[in-house]
C-alpha cells in the first residue's frame, strides 16, 4: 500500500525531524519507488529461514558491572549547546 | 616521494633520507595545491600534523619506530579524533571536537604515525558518490566532472591524488571498496568485527566495518596489520588471536580456485567494466589460478535487504543528534520537541533524512516482521550462498561497480539508481565477508575500473595475496591521474 503525505508527516514525527507539507508530498514519492524497489524481497520465501544478526552468529559480550571511566563531565560538556552547573540545559519539559 | 609504498617511505625513514616532519610537510603541500580543486579534506590542521611527525622523528632517532611511524595517514571524518573537528560530514555536527579517539586513531597514534588530516565522505557515511557532504561534493582526479564514489570519497581521492600516502575509511554497503574503484587505487573492507567500531560515527551497527586505502595491496597489508584486533568498547569485536597480513603476500597463485559469480556479470554491467573485468581473470589464469563458475542466486535481493536494514539501524543510531548534549542546536523553538524537530530538520541532510525516515518506518509497530525482520532473513540466505559458493573456491572475484564513474549530480535526483551502485558490493555487507577493490584497467572517459575481491570469513591474508600477486604481474595501480597541478 503506497504511503500516503500524512503517512510521512507521521513517519516524521515519529523520528522527530520537522517537515513542511511541500516536502511531505516530495518525500512521499521518493519513498514509495524505494518502498517499491524494497518490495521485491516479500516475493521470497524465507519459510523456516533464521534471521541473521551477526556475520559470526556471536551474541553481544556483557561486561562486569564495574566502573570502568573518571568522571570527565567538564570534558563532555565543554561541547554542549548549554550548561549549566554541570547539568545539560534544555526547554522545560514540566510545567 | 608521492609515489613511494609505504615500506620505501619507512626506509626512507629508518636510513634518515628524510625526515617524518619533511615528509608530511610535503604531502600537507600537496593537500594545500590539490584540496581546491577536489574537495577531498575538511579538516586540516599543519601545526598539529607536524607536531606529531616531529614526535615520530624523535622515536626514530631512539630506533623505537615500527612499520608506520612518521608516516602520514588520512583519516575519513567519521573517526573521531581527539580535539580534531569530527563532522561525519553533516551540518549536525559541524562544530563537534571529539573530547575522545576512536580506537582505530589510537591504533594509528600508537603506532607513531602521523594524522595528516580529516577527510570528506558522504554525510554519515550514506552515499555512493560523496556529493551529499555538508562541505560539498568531493571531485575525482582522473575527471573532475566526475564523483570519486562514496561514501568514504574524499580518502579514495587524496590516494589517488597522491595527497596521502594512506587513509582509512568505512564500508556499510561498499563505502571503501566503491570509491576505491571509481578513483583508481585499492581499498579494503575486512571481515565484520576484525576491526573495532569504537569512536566511528556510527551509522548500520551490523554492517559497519573500518577498514585502509592505499596505492597497493602490499600497503593494505601493513595498515591492516595496525588497525585488526580485539577491542572490548565494541560489544561485536571478534576476540581472536592476532595475524600477520604480510606473511602471504608471496605465495604463488598456482592452485587459487577463482570464483566468478554468473549474477555479477548480466544486465546491468557496463560492456567496459566487463572487459576490464575478464581480462584480469584471464591474467589471474596465467598465474596458475582456476576459474570455477558459480552461483550467488540470491544476489538481486541484497539492494533491496540492505534499503531496510541499514536505514533501520540508522534510524536508531542517529536519535543520539538531538541537539542536547552537543552538536548543532537549532537557534529559535518553542519547546523541546520543537527544539528536536527543527534541529534534526535543519542539521541532518536530504538524504540522510530521508533515510531515518524509511528506518523509522521499517521498524514502527506492524512492520517490523514484514521489513527487518524478512531482510534478515533474506540476509541468512545470501551468506548461505556464500557459504556454497567457498565449498568449491577460494576467493570470489567479479566487478566492484557496474560503472566507471559518472558525472556530479547524474544520480541525486534519483535514488534508487543511486542506490543500485553498490549492487556488487552490498552482499559481503549482508555476509560479513573481507573484500577488497584494486585497480584492473580503464573504461569509457579513461576512468578507473575496480576488480572485487571477496574472501571466506577471516581470509584478508589470502585476499591480499591474490591481490598483491596480481599487482606483480600489472601495472595498473602505479596510474595516476594527469593534470592535476
Amino acid at each position: 500500500m503506497p504511503l500516503t503525505p500524512k503517512d510521512v508527516r507521521a513517519i516524521a514525527e515519529l523520528a522527530r525531524i520537522g517537515i513542511s507539507d511541500a516536502e511531505a508530498r516530495t518525500i512521499q514519492g521518493e519513498l514509495n519507488n524505494i518502498f517499491e524497489m524494497i518490495g521485491r524481497m516479500q516475493k521470497v520465501d524465507t519459510e523456516g529461514v533464521a534471521p541473521m544478526t551477526h556475520a559470526q552468529g556471536v551474541a553481544l559480550r556483557l561486561r562486569e558491572d564495574k566502573v570502568t571511566e573518571g568522571d570527565q563531565r567538564e570534558r563532555f560538556q565543554a561541547i554542549a549547546p548549554q550548561v549549566e552547573q554541570g547539568l545539560y540545559l534544555v526547554p522545560k519539559v514540566i510545567e | 616521494m608521492l609515489n613511494a609504498s609505504l615500506k620505501e617511505l619507512a626506509a626512507g625513514l629508518a636510513q634518515r633520507k628524510f625526515s617524518s616532519v619533511e615528509l608530511t610537510k610535503l604531502f600537507l603541500g600537496r593537500i594545500k595545491a590539490l584540496n581546491g580543486k577536489l574537495n577531498a579534506f575538511i579538516t586540516v590542521d599543519e601545526e598539529r600534523s607536524v607536531g606529531q611527525a616531529r614526535a615520530a622523528d624523535a622515536l626514530i632517532a631512539k630506533r623505537q619506530a615500527q612499520a608506520l611511524t612518521g608516516i602520514p595517514v588520512a583519516h575519513k571524518d567519521i573517526f573521531v579524533a581527539r580535539d580534531w573537528l569530527t563532522t561525519c560530514g553533516s551540518k549536525i555536527l559541524s562544530n563537534f571536537v571529539s573530547p575522545y579517539d576512536a580506537h582505530l586513531i589510537e591504533r594509528f597514534n600508537t603506532a607513531g604515525a602521523v594524522l595528516l588530516g580529516k577527510t570528506n565522505m558522504d554525510e554519515f557515511a550514506m552515499g555512493s558518490s560523496s556529493e551529499s557532504s555538508f562541505y560539498g561534493p568531493v571531485r575525482n582526479p582522473w575527471n573532475r566532472d566526475c564523483v570519486p564514489g562514496g561514501s568514504s570519497g574524499g580518502s579514495a581521492a587524496a590516494i589517488a591524488a597522491r595527497m596521502a600516502p594512506a587513509a582509512t575509511g568505512t564500508d556499510t554497503g561498499g563505502s571503501i571498496r566503491q570509491p576505491a574503484a571509481l578513483s583508481g587505487v585499492c581499498g579494503l573492507k575486512p571481515t565484520y568485527g576484525l576491526v573495532s567500531r569504537y569512536g566511528m560515527v556510527a551509522f548500520a551497527s551490523s554492517l559497519d566495518q573500518a577498514g585502509p586505502f592505499a596505492k597497493s595491496a602490499e600497503d593494505l597489508a601493513l595498515l591492516l596489520d595496525v588497525i585488526a584486533g580485539f577491542d572490548p568498547r565494541d560489544s561485536t569485536s571478534i576476540e581472536r588471536a592476532k595475524e600477520d597480513y604480510i606473511r602471504e603476500l608471496d605465495k604463488p597463485l598456482s592452485g587459487l580456485r577463482v570464483g566468478v559469480p554468473k549474477e555479477h556479470f548480466g544486465e546491468g554491467l557496463a560492456p567496459d567494466v566487463g572487459a576490464a573485468v575478464e581480462a584480469a581473470l584471464a591474467q589471474l589464469e596465467k598465474l596458475g589460478a582456476k576459474r570455477v563458475p558459480i552461483e550467488l542466486p540470491n544476489s538481486s535481493l541484497s539492494v533491496p535487504a540492505y534499503y531496510v536494514i541499514a536505514p533501520a539501524e540508522a534510524s536508531s543510531n542517529l536519535s543520539r543528534f538531538d541537539g542536547a548534549r552537543y552538536g548543532y542546536r537549532a537557534k529559535d523553538y518553542t519547546d523541546l520537541a520543537d527544539m528536536y524537530r527543527k534541529t534534526r530538520a535543519e542539521g541532518f541532510g536530504k538524504e540522510v533524512r530521508r533515510r531515518i525516515l524509511i528506518g523509522t518506518y521499517v521498524l514502527s509497530h506492524g512492520y517490523y516482521d514484514a521489513y527487518y525482520l524478512k531482510a534478515q532473513k533474506i540476509r541468512r540466505l545470501i551468506a548461505n550462498d556464500f557459504t556454497e559458493a567457498f565449498k568449491r573456491c577460494d576467493v570470489v572475484i567479479g566487478p566492484t561497480s557496474p560503472t566507471v564513474a559518472f558525472k556530479i549530480g547524474a544520480k541525486t535526483a534519483d535514488p534508487v539508481q543511486m542506490y543500485l551502485n553498490d549492487i556488487y558490493t552490498i552482499p559481503a555487507n549482508l555476509a560479513g565477508l573481507p573484500a577488497a577493490s584494486i585497480p584492473c584497467g580503464f573504461g569509457a572517459g579513461g576512468l578507473p575500473v575496480g576488480l572485487h575481491l571477496v574472501g571466506n570469513y577471516f581470509a584478508e591474508a589470502r585476499l591480499l595475496n591474490v591481490a598483491h600477486q596480481y599487482q606483480k604481474a600489472t601495472d595498473w595501480h602505479r596510474r595516476e591521474p594527469a593534470g592535476l597541478q
